[in-house]
């Protein structure tokens, strides 16, 4: 099993993206995380999908998509040179002891923090899915209250379209 | 300046439509109040399930887009195992759906249903009109999308307010969807990859499915066979797509195919498949299917590509449009390679035929349904269109009649939709009024839609109902006999109507027919009935199974055969 990430461009329609959740539980494949929005285009929607699945799976997951009418583009970027972000905002247990510490960590992972209490922080965090695993892990023994994450994102490298990569 | 109901029954035209299975309703009423004044015929079924399997049955019979119109809630509703029937079995359907009007959707008005969702995984695409303006080309669009590349249903819901609407009727010129552009044309590359490992090939067979039979690549697909001398093995829904009196015909695989197919799946060293899906009813279990073989697969559809068996040389494309490629690549090749080898595979498989057949017991002299099935192909010279019910009905159908040409067998493959084949025999009938139309039923499944004997008698539709009585759901007893020690289950049908009485009571023909020497003469009469349906009852023999079979999840080697 392994971690893909697909680009799907589709025409920002009626029904579109429950066509496409629709067809990931209808056929049981698993959605890590989606995420879409506006592209330049107006008519024109992009989403970034993270599923896990071997070979087979994620080949078929990539027909399905591409049957859909209303899909125009679907690459998988996991087999490009590409960038990957996914953002988080984490609540973490933080008092006077222990703030220089969570602070340290932050600025090592370049995230910031967003709000204080006396009990707790609220840290933003962007980077690629294992940079946001590992910060996680290492803030873990601080007590994590609360974890909201945006799903990962992704764009090709080079001056193509990642919709038009090879 | 139009209507919205004027745009839809004008753009129905635009298509060719000339027939349409539809029930109204509130939503609906400005719709049929346009199709008043219009000359496309209109049938009323007595079921909406009905009128859907009558529209699926004209379009398998004609090879055209079937419509069909439902009202907004049940009248949608009821439409729905008829939308899953035409997806499985990948028939072209435009399907129109009353809805309320914009401004109530959502509020749980009175019949509303959100048909769109409820759909959404058993169509080919589907489409809300949210404004008159789009009518027109939203419909050019559906019937596009329906019959071209891998074909299916394309349902359409129309608001009430948008088809009271009112706009310029502009019929455009093409239609242009970025995502939508299906390959017809297959690689040449792949294409000769596919005849070099066709030629070298010693045990070769070509195994062809439902898409032959949609594409009617069926003389493509002779003149391959004839030069290659490839043996063909059909699926169930392959049938018709190939001669089954060809001499190169060995018969259908799968769990109740003939012993020959699947010996001949089971260990040859290459399958050129065409159309076909790989379904688990025709596969068997997989590791034991064809597990030395190398695989070329021809579909239209890249996702039924690989998606059960590994294939080795995938071909995107429409089946007679690769096969007319094939043929012209094909002189450059050695068909005598291997010629006694391939002589002795040939003959190999015939013997296999010859030890095993489609066979029962023909010196009973209760009334085997076999018998009745193998008299109906005798009488209509093997020219008639055959429907089918689901259960033992439609296996015994397929085993005991051969088919000559693509459009003759129709049958629910892939959702196994009791209540199918009376409607669907309707709308082929309509739609080749030539052709005799049997439908080869079981008495359970025939309850199921038996309602739409009406919608024969009104529009004089002379559709022959063969219902092979044998008072049980027959494929259950049959499991319950074979894998649950004869506990019978709720499978017991002994409780039904005089079918006679009934037929007469609806205006239509009945005939009983309890001994096996008043078979053919009945069914000779059937045929002297031209403007009324038949309903034929076979009384006949309770316990009869069909085989061979090989139970669900096994592979070819733990087929079952027939006790001689
Ligand atoms: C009780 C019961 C028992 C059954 N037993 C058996 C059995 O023993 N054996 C058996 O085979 N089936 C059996 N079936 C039917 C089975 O469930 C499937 O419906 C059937 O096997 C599907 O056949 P298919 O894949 O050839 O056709 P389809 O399901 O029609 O698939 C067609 C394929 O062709 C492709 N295609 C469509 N159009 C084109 C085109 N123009 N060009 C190229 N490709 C195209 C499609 O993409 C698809 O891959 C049984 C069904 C029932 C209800
Ligand atoms: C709508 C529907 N319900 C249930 C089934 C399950 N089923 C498959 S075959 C069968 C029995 C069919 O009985 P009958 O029509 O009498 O045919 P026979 O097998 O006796 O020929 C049943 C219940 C089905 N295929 N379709
Ligand atoms: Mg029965």
């Amino acid at each position: 099993m392994m971690r893909h990430t697909i680009s799907v461009l589709v025409e920002n329609k009626f029904g579109v993206l429950s066509r496409i959740s629709g067809l990931f539980s209808g056929r049981g494949y698993n959605i890590e995380s989606l995420s879409v929005n506006r592209t330049t285009d107006e008519s024109v929607s992009i989403m970034t999908i993270v599923t896990m699945g071997d070979d087979r799976v994620v080949e078929q997951i990539i027909k399905q998509l591409r049957k859909l009418v209303n899909v125009i583009r679907v690459r998988n970027v996991s087999e490009m040179d590409h960038i990957e972000r996914e953002m988080i905002l984490v609540k973490v247990h933080a008092t006077q002891r222990t703030r220089p510490d969570v602070f340290n960590i932050v600025s090592t992972f370049r995230g910031k923090t967003v709000d204080i209490t006396n009990e707790s922080v609220v840290i933003e965090l962007t980077g690629a899915n294992d940079k946001i695993l590992a910060f996680l892990n290492v803030m873990e023994p601080y007590g994590i209250i609360e974890v909201v994450r945006t799903g990962a994102i992704a764009i090709g490298r080079g001056s193509k379209m990642t919709s038009e990569m090879k | 300046m139009m209507t919205g109901a004027q745009i839809l029954i004008e753009s129905l035209k635009r298509e060719g439509v000339d027939l349409i299975f539809g029930y109204p309703g509130g939503v609906l009423l400005g719709v049929y109040d346009t199709l008043y004044d219009s000359d496309i015929t209109h049938i009323l079924p007595r079921h909406e399930q009905g009128g859907i399997h009558a529209a699926e049955g004209y379009a398998r019979a004609t090879g055209k887009v079937g419509v069909c119109f439902g009202t907004s809630g049940p009248g949608a509703t009821n439409l729905v195992t008829g939308i899953a029937n035409a997806h499985m079995d990948s028939i072209p359907m435009v399907v129109f759906t009353g809805q309320v009007a914009t401004s109530l959707i959502g509020g749980d008005a009175f019949q509303e249903a959100d048909i769109i969702g409820i759909t959404r995984p058993i169509v080919k695409h589907s489409y809300m009109l949210t404004n008159v303006e789009e009518t027109a080309s939203v419909i050019k669009e559906a019937f596009h999308i329906a019959r071209t590349g891998r074909p299916g249903p394309v349902v359409i819901d129309l608001p009430k307010d948008i088809m009271a609407a009112k706009a310029k009727f502009e019929w455009p010129e093409k239609v242009n969807l970025t995502g939508y552009n299906p390959t017809v044309k297959g690689h040449l590359g792949q294409i000769k990859k596919m005849l070099r490992l066709l030629e070298s090939a010693k045990k070769p067979v070509i195994y062809m499915g439902g898409g032959v039979v949609l594409s009617e690549a069926n003389e493509e697909l002779v003149k391959f066979s004839e030069i290659t001398g490839v043996p063909v093995v059909s699926s169930f829904l392959g049938l018709g797509g190939f001669p089954g009196t060809h001499e190169n015909f060995v018969g259908w695989l799968g769990m109740h195919g003939n012993y020959a197919s699947n010996m001949a799946v089971s260990d040859p060293d290459f399958i050129l498949a065409i159309g076909t899906r790989f379904s688990d009813r025709s596969t068997g279990r997989l590791d034991g299917f064809a597990p030395n073989a190398k695989i070329a697969h021809i579909d239209v559809d890249p996702a039924s590509i690989s998606k059960n068996v590994q294939i080795e040389v995938p071909i995107v494309g429409d089946c007679k449009a690769v096969l007319k490629q094939a043929l012209g690549e094909i002189d450059k090749f050695n068909w005598d390679k291997n010629a006694s080898a391939r002589k002795e595979w040939r003959e190999q498989i015939k013997a296999w035929d010859r030890e095993h057949p489609f066979d029962y017991d023909r010196t009973a002299d209760i009334i085997k349904p076999q018998y009745v099935v193998e008299t109906i192909y005798k009488v209509t010279e093997g020219d008639a269109i055959i429907t089918t019910e689901v259960g033992q009905n439609q296996m015994w159908a397929g085993q005991f009649y051969k088919f000559k040409r693509p459009h003759q067998f129709i049958s629910s493959g892939g959702l196994g939709t009791m209540g199918y084949g009376f409607p669907a025999a309707i709308g082929a009938k309509l739609g080749c009024p030539d052709k005799e139309v049997f439908d080869i039923a079981g008495d359970g499944s025939f309850m199921m839609n038996m309602q739409e004997i009406c919608t024969a008698v009104q529009n004089k539709v002379a559709v022959k109902v063969a219902i092979l009585n044998n008072r049980y759901l027959g494929m259950i007893r049959q499991w319950q006999n074979m894998f649950f020690n004869d506990r019978f289950s709720h499978c017991d049908l002994n409780c039904q109507p005089d079918f006679v009485k009934l037929a007469e009571a609806f205006g239509a023909v009945g005939m009983r027919i309890d001994r096996k020497e008043d078979v053919e003469a009945a069914i000779r009469e059937s045929l002297k009935v031209k403007d009324k349906p038949v309903i034929m009852d076979f009384t006949v023999d309770r316990n009869e199974n069909v085989f061979p079979m090989i139970p669900a999840g096994a592979s070819v080697s733990e087929m079952l055969l027939m006790q001689k």
